[in-house]
């Protein structure tokens, strides 16, 4: 040994030395997370997407039984304001000899598919559905088409009802509703 | 028996090889220093003069204030909107809370004043601006530059517009049909004509209307315009200059003492 | 492998390690890297290789990232850029670290060329591995070029449009060569495509010519700033001369690239633009040309160079082929310098004539970058040509000559000697000091 340590002065700088190393393996594991996290948060939408997850329509020009079609994240979406005769007929039908007797709705998860469930909200008279078939994603007729008075997909034969309820074909569930809310006129989606 | 090399490989180090590094640090050094110094900006554009002024926004840790882009933004509107477009830079940004700092409700009223082209239209139909769209470009005679990075598109930046707005001397003069400005600012004769003046823009907030104070105002806005980040940035860049400090003083040790045994053998075991 | 003497890898029976390695041998080649035989004395000068392969790869992962968001086209190219710098999330860091990361991957660049011509790096048996170097430079300039011309700036365009432009000055073949460059009779957006596949496309050139270099330094071993070989005898003489790379010079590497690292964050976060041209936030515009077209600052000198022909050469090569003749040539006699050396001697710490001679080569490449950015005007081109004239009399007179007329100063007897002299304890009583035994180097 080159000078006389004690046992303890020698441990002693073997552990600061771990200590040491110790810190700076913690720190550049730090440091490389910091640095390689944006190159994956890039990835993440932009704040010009994010601007585009929801859109603003305004139903004021529509009349009863009138209905649009608006395209909203790159999907068409369904947007009719229901009639008085519309509304009973569908309120007439018993939930359960509905094929899909889910509401199909996120603003209300779980429910079940009656006139209240699958319009925008309880005291407006307009319903908006995802214009996408459940069965292989063709863009629904609407207008009334079909055998049920509601939308029909001439893909594969699928008939909805003027709820956009699955009825006849092939699609095994109801049209889906997207996140959306009204405000007086003005509908929000997403 | 002594050989040359013996005595070479005996002898101390003489002075000019243990000085032997220093050429190669100040050439390492020199190369740092020299780059920043010959890529130096170039003057004020046709050597003008800038004014002396310091913005909120200066330093390692200047920020944007919310009230002068506010007031910026203002002014832009008013007096600028008619013939300068912003084509880069979206209404949605006017909400940053970094930046203006606008409202959701103000974001879509202030959208809602200019007109953009409409995509389901025929050609040449408007439709009012929604926030996700872009600031529209006039068509302005003069063809007068986009503003999105104006603040960075002109050597000396935000105190550059500063300077231009507070150096127009009144004298003009008129070049085949068209006129032209006398600024010290721009160092000869502006294409654009004295844009604003004391007074021309109502501040709501009590902030005095001089025309210092709007040419404040207004650069600091164009500057957010050109670099809504900037805060964002120098925030990071505090914390990664203390983390890089950190790292790099550990590492110091680390290495001293990983070379520790090999320079200093007869220190160890 | 290499004519370093190296412990052979020894995979522990029934390891993973050992599973790998007997099927693809690369563990025993990352045990190779990490134990290579370093010379113990290398000094701070050495640590720009270790940077330059960090920079690399920043380069390298913040364009894969940026190219995921920039798209090509005569106003989509800027304004795709200004999509990144505002609403891509971290976009404004990817693109200034990009930028900036080419500005200190130069600077770094040159300090290790610097490096290698003041210690001699070059010469025998390490002139393939500075050919590979100039190599790796021509192709990092050729990637720079091609980079800032992406966002279709005004110094995007203008820059691109003179420098291809010299292309048409070569004789015959000039101007065709010019159109297939640029795709056409002009440079637009088929200019533009082509250079962002191919500015793609260099950096993994890059990354193959460095991993060639790497493989050409193990082969032969590092220099050291004495220029006396590690001794290769035997595998104790190496181990008396060395240090395995890893940890000494993992750490010593690391504390150099973070103090760059120090100078890099403060560009990106605090200075972002310092280092570009304001121009270049301005749409291209090819009707208007810019007052002033200046290149980045690393492509500065030979720039001046290009500028600094002004007359015909030789009475028959017009002026403008003479500037680019002169340009490239000041690049390519680099890889001669391995034979334009005469001097037996490699590191100037021990050529008292030649680091003189050294340092005037720095100070003019100085000159030549201020004589770039300058506008060609009053004294500015007489100083570019003097620079340049220098910059030639250097590598193709003063290299020669001065090799075979100084004499040179002692060097140490060992890389073990002279690591042994630096760090030894002077009031020791062991003592280093001149001794009178004449003893010759006693077996340790």
């Amino acid at each position: 040994m080159a000078h006389a340590d004690d046992k303890h002065g020698h441990v002693a700088d073997e552990d600061r030395r771990d200590i040491l190393f110790l810190a700076t393996g913690a720190t550049a594991a730090v440091g490389v997370a910091s640095a390689v996290w944006p190159l994956i948060d890039q990835m993440n939408a932009s704040a010009s997407v994010l601007a585009l997850s929801s859109m603003e329509v305004d139903t004021s020009a529509l009349e009863p039984g009138q209905e649009m079609k608006v395209s909203f994240l790159k999907a068409p979406v369904f947007i009719r304001r229901m009639t008085e005769e519309d509304l009973a007929a569908a309120a007439a039908e018993p939930i359960g000899s509905l094929p899909d007797s889910d509401a199909r709705n996120p603003n209300h998860p779980g429910a079940r598919a009656t006139v209240k469930e699958r319009l925008v909200s309880e005291d407006s008279d307009i319903i908006v559905l995802s214009g996408v078939c459940t069965h292989l994603g063709c863009v629904p007729l609407g207008d009334g088409a079909g055998d049920f008075n509601g939308w029909f997909c001439p893909c594969h034969g699928s008939h909805y009802d003027n709820l956009g309820r699955i009825r006849q074909g092939p699609a095994p569930e109801n049209l889906p509703i997207p996140v959306a809310s009204i405000n007086g006129d003005i509908l929000k989606l997403g | 028996m002594m050989t040359m090399r013996d005595a070479g490989h005996r002898a101390p180090l003489p002075h000019s090889l243990r000085n032997k590094g220093t050429d190669m640090k100040l050439s390492i050094a020199s190369v740092l220093t020299a780059a920043l110094l010959v890529t130096s900006p170039v003057l004020a554009a046709g050597g003008g003069y800038l004014k002396k002024h310091d913005f909120s926004f200066d330093g390692m840790f200047g920020a944007y204030d919310q009230g002068e882009l506010q007031r910026g933004y203002q002014i832009y509107e008013q007096v600028c909107a008619a013939c300068h477009g912003m084509k880069h830079v979206p209404f949605r940004s006017l909400g940053a809370h970094d930046g203006p700092g606008f409202g959701d409700a103000e974001v879509k009223a202030i959208a809602a004043n200019f007109e953009v082209a409409d995509e389901e239209g025929e050609p040449g139909d408007t439709r009012p601006a929604k926030p996700f769209d872009y600031f529209p470009t006039p068509l302005a005679a003069g063809n007068p530059p986009d503003m999105s990075l104006l603040a960075k598109a002109r050597s000396g930046g935000p105190l550059y517009i500063y300077s231009i707005l507070l150096s127009y001397t009144g004298e003009e003069k008129e070049v085949g049909g068209a006129y032209l400005y006398e600024n010290k600012a721009y160092g000869g004769y502006f294409g654009m004509a004295q844009p604003l003046y004391a007074g021309d823009v109502e501040y709501s907030d009590g902030t005095p209307e001089t025309l210092e104070q709007y040419s404040n105002d207004l650069s600091a806005f164009l500057m957010w315009a050109a670099e809504p980040k900037l805060v964002e940035r120098k925030q990071a860049g505090v914390w990664s200059l203390g983390f890089l400090i950190l790292f790099a003083t550990l590492v110091w040790f680390t290495n001293r003492k990983v070379w520790a045994k090999v320079k200093h053998p007869e220190d160890h075991a | 492998m290499g004519t370093i003497p190296q412990e052979h890898y020894e995979p522990k029976e029934g390891s993973t390690a050992k599973w790998v390695n007997d099927r693809l041998p690369i563990v025993g080649m990352m045990d190779h890297l990490a134990k290579f035989p370093t010379p113990k004395n290398l000094n701070w000068a050495y640590v720009f290789g270790g940077i330059l392969v960090l920079f690399l790869v920043i380069q390298i992962l913040t364009g894969i990232t940026l190219a995921m968001h920039y798209q090509v086209g005569e106003t989509a190219s800027f304004a795709s850029v200004e999509h990144i710098m505002r609403d891509v999330n971290y976009g404004w860091w990817m693109r200034y670290a990009h930028a900036n990361g080419a500005s200190f991957f130069f600077i770094a660049v040159y300090a290790h060329i610097f490096r290698g011509l003041y210690y001699g790096s070059y010469k025998a048996p390490r002139e393939i591995l500075w050919i590979i170097g100039v190599l790796i430079y021509v192709v990092m300039m050729a990637t720079a070029f091609m980079g800032y011309v992406l966002p279709w700036g005004q110094m995007s365009f203008w820059g691109a449009k003179v420098i291809t432009s010299l292309f048409g000055a070569i004789p015959l073949v000039g101007e065709s060569l010019k159109m297939w460059l640029w795709g056409g009779p002009f440079v637009g957006e088929a200019t533009l495509n082509r250079m962002f596949s191919l500015h793609y496309l260099l950096p993994f050139v890059i990354a193959g010519l460095t991993v060639l270099h790497i493989w050409a330094l193990h082969h032969v071993g590092n220099t050291n700033p004495t220029g006396v070989e590690v001794r290769k005898q035997s595998l104790e003489t190496v181990k008396k001369d060395t240090v395995p790379f890893a940890p000494f010079y993992v750490t010593k590497d690391l504390f150099a690239i973070l103090i760059f690292l120090i100078a890099f964050a403060f560009f990106v976060y605090f200075a972002p633009n310092y280092l570009g041209h304001p121009d270049n936030y301005i749409e291209a515009n090819p009707l208007a040309t810019p007052a002033h077209i200046v290149p980045e600052w690393y492509f500065l000198p030979f720039y001046a160079v290009l500028r600094a022909i002004t007359f015909d050469l030789f009475w028959i090569i017009p002026a403008k082929l003479g500037g680019v003749i002169a340009m490239f040539g000041a690049i390519a006699v680099l890889a001669f310098v391995p034979w334009l050396d005469t001097s037996n001697v490699r590191s100037t710490s021990y050529r008292p004539i030649y680091r003189w001679w050294f340092l005037v080569l720095v100070i003019d490449f100085f000159v030549l970058m201020w004589a770039g950015a300058m506008p060609a005007e009053g004294i500015v081109p007489l100083v570019s040509l003097l620079a340049t004239i220098y910059w030639f009399a250097h590598f193709l007179i003063v290299l020669p000559v001065v090799g075979l007329i100084e004499k040179p100063l002692p060097r140490p007897e060992s890389i073990e000697q002279a690591f042994k002299d630096k760090h030894a304890d002077h009031d020791d009583d062991a003592g280093r000091g001149p001794s009178g035994t004449a003893a010759a180097q006693p077996a340790e």
